[in-house]
């Protein structure tokens, strides 16, 4: 049953990128070019999904835990560090050069061309490169 | 040139707040997309990599719904080269990763928790953005 369900729920999540435009990098980079061929859609986008997500949060987050768990898993860290703003720094570099976030690339994935999973294949590269590092970095500050 | 969609833009939103939501009122989880991913990364695999796996692959059969209700997939155009797609690609992965979180995680389910993390995060990524994006097409023209 949780399978089920998370598995519906990414399918809705993967709709509305497809539907939104998130999923073509042309139209996400148009988004960022004021000084261009501008084009201010993904506003909505983000309108849309914040506006939904605060008001449905504000009514889900009053039970006192989730359907399917026993508690609901929230961040609770509240300081901004310079590896969170050089992270989102650095995020944003890639962001612009490719077009493709995240969210925007996994749908991407089911339209049946190559480029998405040449895009996630970099990111998973990526991903990996940090893990290690920072696994690496942690293992040497303590050693066992 | 994209054509300006607001109201295809807003519903597509509003859809992925409900996924985020109904993620939440279920699962008690966030969807954020690199976090849901990185569960599923070495070295640390986590114990509930199924419901990641499952909710990854919901997500690539988006399309196919798509498909499904207006008779064609969802169009997209990659305008950039491919070495700069791959480098971006490979740049992503590394800021996600030391930023907790992307657009969806920050940008979507943190700004609507009002946290103060994903909001700086999501102010310095949406600027990092718009000055590479100005950077590349205006001032090195590529």
């Amino acid at each position: 049953m949780k399978m089920i369900s998370a598995f519906a729920f990414g399918l809705i999540f993967g709709l509305g990128i497809a539907i939104s435009g998130m999923i073509d990098p042309a139209k996400v980079l148009n988004f960022f070019d004021f000084a261009g061929t501008w084009d201010p859609s993904l506003a909505f986008v983000m309108g849309g999904a914040l506006v939904v997500t605060a008001i449905g949060y504000r009514i889900v987050l009053k039970a006192p835990h989730p359907a399917f768990a026993n508690s609901f898993s929230i961040p609770t860290r509240r300081d901004i560090d310079l590896r969170l703003v050089g992270g989102a720094a650095t995020f944003g570099i890639g962001w612009g050069l490719s077009g493709f976030c995240p969210g925007g690339v996994v749908p991407a994935l089911g339209i049946g061309r190559v480029e998405p999973w040449v895009f996630i294949g970099a990111v998973i590269a990526g991903m990996l490169v940090a893990n290690y590092v920072e696994s690496w970095r942690l293992r040497s500050a303590h050693p066992a | 040139m994209t054509e300006f969609t607001p109201f295809l833009s807003a519903l597509g939103g509003a859809l992925i707040g409900l996924s985020a939501v109904l993620l939440m009122a279920v699962h008690g989880r966030i969807a954020g997309v690199t976090g849901i991913l990185g569960g599923l990364l070495p070295p640390k695999i986590a114990d509930d990599w199924a419901w990641r796996a499952a909710f990854l692959a919901g997500m690539i059969c988006g399309p196919l719904a798509y498909a499904l209700i207006t008779g064609g997939m969802p169009k997209i155009d990659v305008p950039v080269s491919v070495p700069m797609f791959l480098i971006g690609g490979f740049i992503v992965g590394i800021g996600v990763s030391y930023g907790s979180g992307c657009t969806s995680g920050h940008g979507v389910c943190g700004m609507a928790r009002v946290s103060p993390r994903s909001i700086a995060a999501t102010v310095t990524f949406m600027a990092t953005t718009t000055v590479t994006v100005f950077l590349v097409r205006h001032v090195f023209g590529l």
